[in-house]
């Protein structure tokens, strides 16, 4: 049963709050670690929703909640058109069958007790479904789905590599054919040349199954090598949603910009010459997290109201939201957006990817009313211009 | 990889053959095999390698951390004119610390959790030279704010576990720093930290390297921060060095497949989006049981070319095939060029 | 760090409070007559009952608890309407009929012994345990690190009265080294007393620095093999100051727990090495108040050595808090 928008997950306003006690002789909650506040956004059928952002961004406690293995505190979760929040445990086992998780460290994942065929058939156990042909053959052939070999069925966890660990993971996640699957940085733990595989593999799942992903991760190549949108948290708040390409080639969010603009690229001709947007300081507590636009201490583009106003999530363009009353398309000059680098010339003939339709020029962000184009009185500049040898 | 017009000097760190191998319960690790090495004073030298590559272990080889009663260390590593394996333990506790300098992956287990971060600074002077309390504190609170430290004067004693991931990884920068070394070895300094964090610490330890005129080997996995920083770059795999190469010819014209697969088969977000990933197929050697032959070669696709099947049983050199371009594979030279432009060509291109 | 000491502290007195109440229960809701403990054999029941009076044994039971617990505080006063009040000073633990003495007296003759006794053993097994565990575990794997373990077995799982025994027969019957034990306190002749005290100080050491040895080459182990010990070699410091000043440092806390307790658990006296050698101790003091029935006595003695197990927690907790600064902010 999927809603008329094909949507499998649609998450509402949601938020997670951890309590904080006190150091005192009685522990009373004095805080609250504001894990996520405040967080809206869908992935629709058999599509791959990345989310990323870097540590304290809340991207790992919205995976555990979306699932509800961390209660949130409020908002709505609807998987496939059922509203999940205020069920009770055993009311939600149903939906465990249409929502799995991936987790990502393939060696604590498992129990390394039980084998590999127990693990993987362990679903068809719980939720009390008796496969055509029996638990074994059907995991036998999950496993061989996978790249594994079906005869390591008695196998345990520990005489596997990282990489095949992880394939279990992925098998015992598939087993019951669920709509959505969480994806908690499922190749982080990885070798490199491991990663792609298991990247490939779960791209050719999703075509095979029609799965839908949502895709948490640090890594942003990873995350685009796999999404097919892109949503950027940063302490415990979406800053900007857009189609995958929109976000690597034409970001409108300062933090957006400055992720991009850290990551390492693999061309020393690019890399070298390159300026890069420093952000300054440390990330600010969550417990106390800035008032107005939480990123605010770190933007290089911070003004007043950025400090008394928390900016919504806009639909600045179809298909792309933006947190920030400033958003910006092009940087001031000797910053460089993806965008911008691709521009330039490497040696080695590189194609240049289309804009993407629909993305916002800077002559459409001009046509925005006043109060969305950056003041030309700054507040003190939060950001250094690095340049690498 | 002397610079071309300079008459030949000794290299400030040369390593011959560095082989170490830990004896285990289910057999001998070969963790390092053959490893020859050298660089320039001053360059940065990224070693790239995967888990199990043996790049840690070289580092700490040269560090002399290599616990002598476990495992066996042959070779020779001649820093500066000395050689080092045959240095008696206290002249090598010396070196440490004072001469060379290593800072590490996880800066919180790497920091110890009940002494201050100031006294663990000071400690690390007075092991080198004697100097009073207060001139210790001194040097050390000067270079904390060195390293971009705010409010160093709090910071300087507190605790690790009430600093974050950033300002650890600098504490440990600035204690590797300050007896100013002349070798820097940063093991995956970056990896458990955020990319913005991240861009940061590079920053900064390149420009101090430029400041005080460091040598610095950068051990990663990670092929943006190679471009990033490194002068020059040795790939290893399965213990031994499979290619060597100045950074930009290395990017622009990998000859051993493994470097190659490498670069084609990670995500990138500059360029255009493969439809597909092309990995490395299977796994990572074991250090016990490796191949006869190439190491490299159950994972190659390239290894049917060679002639008589030498890749399965003949272990390759490392040798020379263009200016300071060190490779060790069995194919001729000119079907490695053929076969590593065609494929960035398709990588490039965009399939 | 405040918060967490007073924390601490409430938490002991509370503890304290019901540890009275439960020593209290324990021992006058006991089944059988206290009264009739009182007196030996020849007891006529006009003095069971005269003796019931004295003590209070007739009263309410939580009258008797409060008085009790009074008696702690500020002292009581056992029978004060009859001609010959018994004065019980504080803290009134007690009044032994059969002794005819104060308990808290009694004990307090006794403690010394006991508290010589611990000490000397407590250094004893702590230097020698901590340094062959050192030794073990920089030698791990290899012939010292097995000889060490294995003797320590063997020490382990000898009975202490084996042990004290077989060295009593050895090196005072056999070998003549040192005289019959005749405990002095160390202030009023300092040779006798170590004559006296070496032997038991021996004894009890074996047992536990077995244990101790195991540990601290446990702990050791782990620690040296944890990242910030690699940055100290790196830094170029010394081996020993890496081994004791990283490694061992770090793991502090269990050895430090189990020392607590066990020092504390020897301060409430060994009863049996304390009765091999003679020794007038909290022990044996213990074990002739159970071998006559002299309730008060018992009741006394548990009651402080319950304090000392108390107190010594409370000790090692903040001990925590020196070792590891993570800790103060729990």
């Amino acid at each position: 049963m999927t809603t008329e928008t094909g949507e499998i997950l649609r998450v509402s306003d949601l938020r997670t709050y951890f309590p904080v006690r006190s150091h005192g002789l009685i522990r009373r909650v004095i805080g609250q670690v504001k894990a996520v506040d405040g967080v809206s956004f869908w992935v629709g059928s058999a599509e791959t929703l990345g989310l990323v952002g870097e540590s304290g961004s809340g991207k790992t406690t919205v995976a555990r909640s979306v699932l509800m293995l961390v209660r949130p505190t409020s908002g709505q979760i609807v998987i496939d058109g059922q509203e999940i929040t205020h069920l009770s445990p055993k009311a939600l086992m149903p939906m465990r069958r249409k929502a799995q998780m991936i987790f990502q460290d393939p060696y604590n994942a498992l129990n390394p007790r039980h084998t590999v065929g127990g693990i993987i058939g362990a679903p068809y156990r719980i939720q009390g479904i008796e496969p055509p042909g029996g638990v074994r053959a059907a995991v036998q052939a999950l496993m061989e789905r996978v790249g594994l070999n079906p005869e390591h069925y008695n196998r345990y966890p520990n005489e596997f590599s990282g990489g095949q660990r992880q394939r279990i993971g992925i098998a015992r996640a598939v087993a019951l054919r669920p709509k959505l699957i969480v994806c908690d940085e499922p190749v982080s733990a990885l070798d490199v040349s491991i990663q792609a595989q298991i990247i490939n593999l779960l791209r050719d799942l999703q075509q095979e199954f029609g799965l839908s992903y949502l895709f948490v991760a640090h890594d942003l190549a990873v995350v685009r090598q796999i999404s097919h949108r892109v949503a950027v948290m940063y302490l415990g708040h979406l800053m900007e949603m857009a189609p995958r390409e929109t976000i690597y080639t034409a970001p409108l969010h300062p933090y957006t910009h400055s992720l991009l603009s850290a990551v390492p690229i693999p061309d020393p001709k690019l890399q070298k010459g390159r300026s890069r947007i420093m952000l300054e300081g440390d990330l600010p507590s969550p417990i106390d997290p800035p008032s107005g636009c939480v990123f605010r201490t770190r933007c290089f583009q911070a003004q007043e109201r950025c400090s008394v106003e928390v900016p919504p999530l806009i639909e600045l363009a179809p298909g792309h939201h933006v947190a920030c009353h400033f958003p910006v398309a092009t940087l001031p000059a000797g910053m460089w957006t993806a965008r911008a680098m691709l521009e330039a010339e490497p040696d080695v003939p590189v194609h240049r990817p289309q804009p993407a339709s629909g993305q916002v020029s800077s002559a459409q962000l001009d046509r925005l009313p006043a109060d969305g184009r950056p003041d030309s009185t700054r507040l003190r500049p939060k950001v250094r211009v690095g340049r690498s040898r | 990889m002397t610079t071309p017009g300079r008459p030949a000097e000794q290299p400030f760190l040369e390593i011959k053959d560095l082989a170490v191998a830990f004896p285990t319960e289910d057999g001998l690790v070969r963790a390092v095999e053959g490893v020859s090495l050298s660089i320039e004073r001053g360059r940065t030298l990224a070693i790239v390698g995967e888990s199990g590559s043996g790049k840690s272990v070289t580092a700490q080889a040269i560090m002399g951390l290599i616990d002598r009663k476990i495992a066996t260390v042959t070779g020779e590593i001649w820093l500066d004119g000395q050689e080092l394996i045959g240095l008696p333990a206290d002249d090598l506790q010396a070196l440490r610390g004072g001469k060379v300098a290593m800072i590490f992956q996880d800066p919180m287990s790497s920091l110890h959790p009940f002494y201050r971060v100031g006294d663990q600074i000071t400690e690390a002077i007075k092991a080198h030279r004697s100097i009073g309390a207060k001139a210790a504190r001194a040097r050390a609170l000067e270079m904390l704010r060195r390293v971009g430290i705010p409010a160093a004067e709090r910071r300087i004693d507190d605790y690790p576990h009430q600093l974050s991931g950033g300002m650890r990884q600098r504490v440990m920068i600035a204690m590797a720093l300050i007896n100013a070394p002349e070798l820097l070895i940063a093991d995956e300094p970056t990896t458990a930290l955020d990319v913005t964090v991240q861009a940061q610490i590079l920053e900064l330890i390149t420009s101090l390297q430029g400041e005080f005129g460091i040598t610095v080997i950068m051990i990663t996995h990670d092929l943006g921060i190679v471009a990033d920083v490194a002068d020059d770059v040795a790939v290893m795999y399965g213990g031994r060095i499979v290619e060597v190469a100045p950074t930009g010819v290395l990017y622009a014209q990998p000859e051993m497949p493994y470097t190659l697969g490498l670069l084609s088969s990670i995500p990138r977000v500059d360029r255009e989006l493969s439809k597909r990933l092309e990995p490395i197929p299977g796994n990572p050697p074991s250090p016990i049981h490796l191949p006869l032959g190439c190491v490299f070669q159950p994972r190659c696709t390239y290894w049917d070319r060679v002639a008589g099947g030498a890749c399965l049983s003949v272990r390759p050199d490392l040798l020379a095939t263009g200016a300071g371009h060190l490779v060790r594979c069995h194919l001729p030279a000119e079907e490695r060029r053929q076969i590593s432009q065609g494929v960035l060509n398709v990588v490039a291109g965009g399939s | 760090m405040a918060a967490y000491i007073i924390r601490r502290v409430i938490l002991m007195v509370a503890l304290l409070f019901v540890l009275t109440a439960a020593v209290f229960a324990l021992f006058t809701i006991l089944p059988g007559d206290p009264a009739r403990l009182t007196c030996g054999k020849a007891c006529s029941p006009q003095t069971i009952e005269a003796n019931r009076h004295r003590l209070g044994y007739d009263q309410p039971i939580l009258t008797q608890y409060e008085e009790f617990l009074s008696g702690l505080v500020v002292g009581r006063t056992y029978s004060a309407d009859s001609p010959q009040p018994i004065v019980c000073n504080a803290p009134c633990l007690g009044y032994s009929f059969t002794r005819h003495e104060q308990v808290l007296t009694l004990i307090a003759a006794a403690a010394p012994t006991t508290f010589w006794l611990a000490i000397g053993a407590f250094i004893l097994w702590i230097t020698t345990g901590i340094s062959l565990g050192i030794f073990a575990a920089l030698n791990h794997g290899r012939w010292p690190d097995r000889l060490v373990m294995g003797i320590s077995l063997v020490g382990y799982s000898l009975p202490s009265f084996f042990i004290g025994l077989v060295l009593i027969f050895f090196v005072i019957l056999k070998l003549s080294w040192l005289p019959f034990p005749s405990y002095v306190s160390p202030f009023d002749n300092p040779f006798q007393f170590l004559q006296t005290m070496i032997l038991p100080w021996i004894v009890l050491a074996i047992l536990n620095t077995a244990f101790y040895m195991r540990l601290t080459r446990n702990q050791v182990l782990e620690t040296l093999n944890e990242d910030y010990v690699r940055t100290a070699r790196a830094k170029g410091l010394p081996e020993g100051t890496v081994v004791v000043k990283h490694a061992l440092r770090a793991g502090l806390t269990p050895l430090v727990t189990a020392a607590g307790m066990d020092l504390a658990y020897l301060l409430g006296g060994a009863i049996i090495t304390e009765t091999i050698f003679s020794l007038p101790g909290l022990g044996a003091l213990a074990l002739s108040s159970v071998l006559e029935s002299d309730l008060p006595l018992i009741t006394g003695i548990t009651l402080v050595t319950s304090t000392i197990v108390i107190v010594a927690n409370l000790a090692v907790d903040l001990l925590y808090a020196v070792i590891d600064p993570r800790v103060r902010l729990a």
